[in-house]
């Protein structure tokens, strides 16, 4: 055990059983998986996902490239640091080769997302941040205080003194008065993994892994998804190592995540240590260690640095003879050899300036430090502390007040690597890539280091390069002989840390992933046994089978039921907009291709939008309610985007129209009623109106009351049959249905779904807008000249008719198409060819596409409509589909394939 | 995620808008007396500059009216 006494905030009176790599080891609450693992001797975590190299812990917290494990217990996660890892009873781990495994169950566990709102945001709880938080709510501003480590004081590790006091205490006051202030929201175990533009931070809070017994109503882990008028990155810094030949055993590690071991949990590393340092904070590392019990040697080639027990030399590479792997000597440049169970690192401090490059902050290359650190400043966003290459306390302290700290001298050394064999001088430990892999890429003619990164995958790790970022641009500029800072650094791109997809999804999973939108009647589709289909966010009946009944089968019978009795649709998810004011007629008619000012109150017209294109982009019914007031019926799909489109003309356009919009889709439940016997259950339904012929026609509607309830029936059919509609508001959708099948039950009245409705109606050959078209078909295309006014100046799409384009005879045109072989139904989305025996070669001349298929009931046969080049030229021809390896013949028909005279509309001859 | 400041409703996520394209493309006085060339500019050629650009949006998730914005397509940000 390498546990020392005195040292650490960890809780020594209870103790914590886990497992690792299948032996049993004891912790304390406070520690890390990795400090515990430290504390039972052991070293070795897992090994190199490439060359099958042992692998230690080589920092302390969320920069080290090396530790990685599974967790098996409480819960199966891949790939994640043992440094980051919260010790509780019962966790089982194993070290890892660098690839990790998805749970293979269900998390059960909660994740959620919050968004606050602050005049400050301070990211990092050191001293600069303390000091910066402090500042910001003695102002008065609202404070948001994130710190990814459990406890705040950043770096301080309780040796510094701040103020004439032990600077840990100065760090609980600094709490204590935030926490007093009620507009300052402190955020431990909180990383700010993404920052964007106008003061926008994502974080994510740990809540609950650290918790012996997590409370069931408090998420395993949080976003915040923070607004903040002012950003400070107080985010510190990361040591770097320098890097020798075989720099990546067991054993080696930063010499300040030594320190910061020993300190917060009361682990000394090793016994016989060598510290290689080329940067002062390292030989406080130092003393520390020695003070806590372990015999220290510095190296250090700085003439004059330390006291005269350092070794004036460098570290070029290390041995290794323990069965683990670890380290147990180091060659020093002057062919001495040191035994030693542990070599600390440090090459000196990489401001940890990621805050600040997402938001596109410019680094630049400090060559006293060796490292990139935040250049021009950028609006609403400050850099404190050791983020902005401000290393001293006193310094930091400045900063985050506010105040420009005083200069201090710079005595790091900037020391890439030592002599040796490039091929084991590991830059990036968890790529296992190495200066040679650099040199390769040189080699290779790369000049970026955004190329090199690419080539040899430095920096595309879980720490993505933050302790081997600048050494390989270092390395990179001493290859290629130039001044690092001709070459930058590689980007930082949030996430700054990995984080779970779990955690991104929060709440948004399973059924809560996308809003469901359902009818009324949703409960009773439901109790009916239909098969749904999603159109948008709705869920539509599709087809309600009956025992032993597959889909065919199901929509035959519907289909029948509709063309020879009556059957019923639940229609309720067509778009509504009540378009109401003194010129909603003049609107209508600048939008529409037809005239719907001349429609008089009390009739129904149908009409076809189009883009300034000239193509088709919606299609429905319009009621006239009033002299003002329209009612626009639009398809399921458009219901929001025709709105949309409506409001655009009026408001950037039209401004002077006096007309306003409003969506009603959800207030009326609407069901067509559908079939020669339907004018029997409409007459049974409201006995009072007379549903004759001569008194309802087709295209009118009226309004009534059915037992005090207000319903509204209107004579429109998309099935060709007689047909009526009823509408009625969603409280009382449910009781006007089942009355109306009651009502039907003589006539054996059958609900059919959406799956009928679109073969019912392109029996008709009436098109789908978005199925039978794609953006690119006009009213001319579908056939549908009579819906193009002549008559009206203008209208929105009219100017498109006239281009060349438009009048080509070659358009593609919707044309039905009927196989030869009548059982034979053609895959939606088949191409169109010339009528042929054998394909020519390719590329094969393509006519067009199928773009609905079916069986019809009626015809007792398929069918399909099409778009071909110059269809409606071509009817009465026969053309290829090529389906699989077959060619089916195909003759082209008009598109209205069912009772193409219309008989069908007023009721079967001889039914009234 | 950027705040865009709606004239009636202040500023709001970017995710509540609509982008409506280049402003100020007015819908010709008389389609019928333009050329197909001077139609199809109208219909399909917009501006595209790098820097200041006026622009037409949306607060659709919000208030839905419409309104012209300046912003910098070289640097996002709008002129306020």
């Amino acid at each position: 055990m390498s546990r020392v006494d005195g040292y650490g905030r960890i809780d020594r009176t209870r103790t914590l059983t886990f497992t690792f790599d299948g032996a049993q080891y004891t912790g304390h609450p406070g520690d890390t998986l990795a400090s515990a693992l430290l504390a039972n001797g052991v070293r070795r975590i897992g090994t190199s996902v490439k060359l099958d190299r042992p692998r230690g812990i080589t920092a302390a917290w969320g920069e080290d490239p090396t530790g990685l494990v599974q967790i098996e217990e409480p819960f199966p996660e891949p790939m994640l640091l043992a440094t980051t890892v919260d010790l509780v009873d019962g966790l089982v781990a194993r070290g890892l080769g660098g690839r990790g495994r998805l749970a293979e169950v269900p998390d059960t566990a909660r994740y959620d997302r919050r968004h606050t709102h602050c005049e400050t945001l301070v990211v990092g709880a050191g001293p600069a941040g303390l000091l910066a938080a402090r500042t910001a709510a003695r102002r008065g501003d609202r404070v948001v205080l994130v710190d990814d480590r459990p406890a705040a004081g950043g770096a301080l590790l309780g040796t510094e003194r701040i103020c004439g006091r032990d600077a840990l205490d100065f760090v609980a006051d600094t709490i204590a008065e935030l926490r007093a202030d009620p507009d300052v929201r402190i955020l431990p175990r909180t990383t700010a993994f993404g920052h964007y533009d106008d003061g926008f931070v994502l974080a994510l809070e740990r809540r609950t892994d650290h918790l012996a017994e997590p409370p069931r109503n408090v998420s395993r882990q949080r976003v915040w998804r923070i607004r903040a008028g002012h950003v400070v990155v107080a985010t510190g810094a990361h040591e770097r190592p320098v890097v020798v030949e075989d720099n990546d055993r067991p054993g080696i590690m930063l010499a300040a995540s030594a320190r910061d071991l020993l300190h917060r949990y009361g682990v000394r590393v090793g016994r016989e240590i060598v510290v290689f340092t080329t940067d002062d904070a390292a030989h406080g590392a130092a003393a520390d260690l020695e003070a806590a019990g372990a015999r220290v040697t510095v190296v250090d080639p700085r003439p004059g640095a330390g006291g005269s027990a350092t070794r004036q030399a460098q570290v070029v590479g290390t041995r290794s003879d323990a069965e683990d792997g670890a380290v147990t000597a180091v060659t020093l440049d002057d062919g001495t050899v040191l035994p030693c169970d542990t070599l600390l690192l440090s090459g000196g401090w990489n401001p940890t300036a990621h805050l600040f490059s997402h938001v596109r902050g410019a680094l630049r290359y400090d060559a006293e430090l060796g490292a990139f650190r935040p250049g021009e400043p950028l609006d609403g966003v400050t850099v404190v502390g050791a983020a902005n290459g401000t290393f001293d306390l006193a310094g930091c302290l400045a900063e985050g007040r506010g105040e420009t700290p005083e200069p201090v001298a710079r005595t790091t050394r900037v020391v890439w690597r030592t002599e040796g064999d490039p091929a084991r001088q590991f830059v990036d430990l968890q790529r296992d890539s190495t200066v040679a892999d650099i040199a390769r890429a040189v080699g290779a003619g790369m000049r970026s280091v955004e190329h090199v990164k690419r080539y040899t995958t430095i920096g595309t790790a879980h720490d993505q390069g933050r302790t081997s970022g600048v050494i390989a641009s270092g390395i990179t500029a001493e290859l290629l002989g130039v001044p690092v800072e001709s070459l930058g650094t590689t980007t930082f791109r949030p996430p700054y840390t990995p984080v779970a997809f779990a955690a991104l999804a929060g709440r948004e999973r399973g059924r809560l992933y996308d809003p469901e939108r359902t009818t009324a009647l949703h409960a009773w589709h439901v109790e009916a046994g239909a098969v749904f289909e999603d159109v948008g966010q709705w869920k539509r009946a599709r087809y309600y089978p009956r025992p032993g009944e597959d889909m065919e089968a199901a929509v035959l019978r519907e289909c029948a039921a509709a063309r020879t009795g009556v059957g019923i649709l639940d229609g309720s998810t067509l778009g509504k907009i009540d378009v109401q004011g003194p010129d909603a007629g003049v609107l209508l008619d600048r939008i529409y291709t037809n005239l719907m000012s001349s429609l008089k109150p009390g009739r129904v017209r149908y009409g076809v939008m189009c883009g300034v294109d000239g193509m088709v982009i919606d299609d429905g019914t319009v009621l006239r309610l009033d002299e003002d007031r329209f009612l626009v019926y639009t398809t399921t799909g458009g219901a929001a985007p025709i709105l949309d489109h409506l409001e655009e003309w009026l408001q950037t356009e039209w401004p002077e129209l006096r007309v306003s919009l409003t969506s009603v889709t959800e207030q009326w439940a609407t069901f067509p009623v559908v079939g020669p016997r339907s004018r029997d259950v409409i007459g049974a339904f409201a006995p009072h109106v007379d549903v004759s012929n001569a008194a309802f026609p087709f295209m009118s509607w009226l309004d009534t009351e059915v037992d005090g309830v207000p319903v509204r029936l209107a004579r429109i059919s998309f099935s060709g049959e007689l047909a009526w509609e009823v509408s009625v508001d969603g409280w009382h959708a449910a009781a006007v249905w089942q009355r109306l099948l009651d009502l039907g039950a003589p006539y054996a009245i059958t609900p059919y779904g959406t799956e009928t409705m679109h073969v019912l109606r392109a029996e008709k050959g009436y098109p789908i807008i978005g199925q039978d078209t794609d953006g690119t078909v006009t009213p001319q295309d579908l056939g549908m000249d009579w819906v193009v006014s002549k008559k009206k100046p203008d209208f929105v799409g009219r100017r498109s008719f006239a281009r060349p384009a438009n009048l080509d005879p070659l358009r593609k045109q919707l044309v039905g198409l009927l196989p030869v072989d009548p059982d034979l139904r053609l895959p939606e989305g088949s191409q169109i060819v010339e009528l042929t025996d054998a394909l020519p070669p390719p590329p094969v001349p393509m006519l067009g596409h199928v773009t609905s298929s079916y069986r019809s009931a009626a015809l007792g046969r398929t069918f399909a409509l099409a778009l071909v080049k110059g269809g409606h030229a071509r009817i009465g021809e026969r053309l290829t589909v090529p389906v699989g390896e077959a060619l089916v013949p195909v003759e082209v028909t008009g598109s209205v394939v069912f009772d193409p005279e219309g008989t069908r509309r007023d009721g079967e001859p001889g039914v009234h | 995620m950027q705040l865009i400041r709606c004239p009636w409703c202040g500023p709001r996520e970017e995710v509540e808008f609509h982008y409506g394209g280049q402003a100020g493309v007015a819908y010709p006085a008389d389609p019928a007396a333009l050329s197909d060339e001077d139609w199809a500019r109208y219909v399909f050629v917009r501006d595209n500059p790098k820097g200041r650009f006026e622009e037409r949006w949306s607060h659709a998730a919000g208030c839905r009216r419409w309104f012209t914005a300046v912003r910098d397509t070289a640097t996002y940000r709008f002129e306020r």
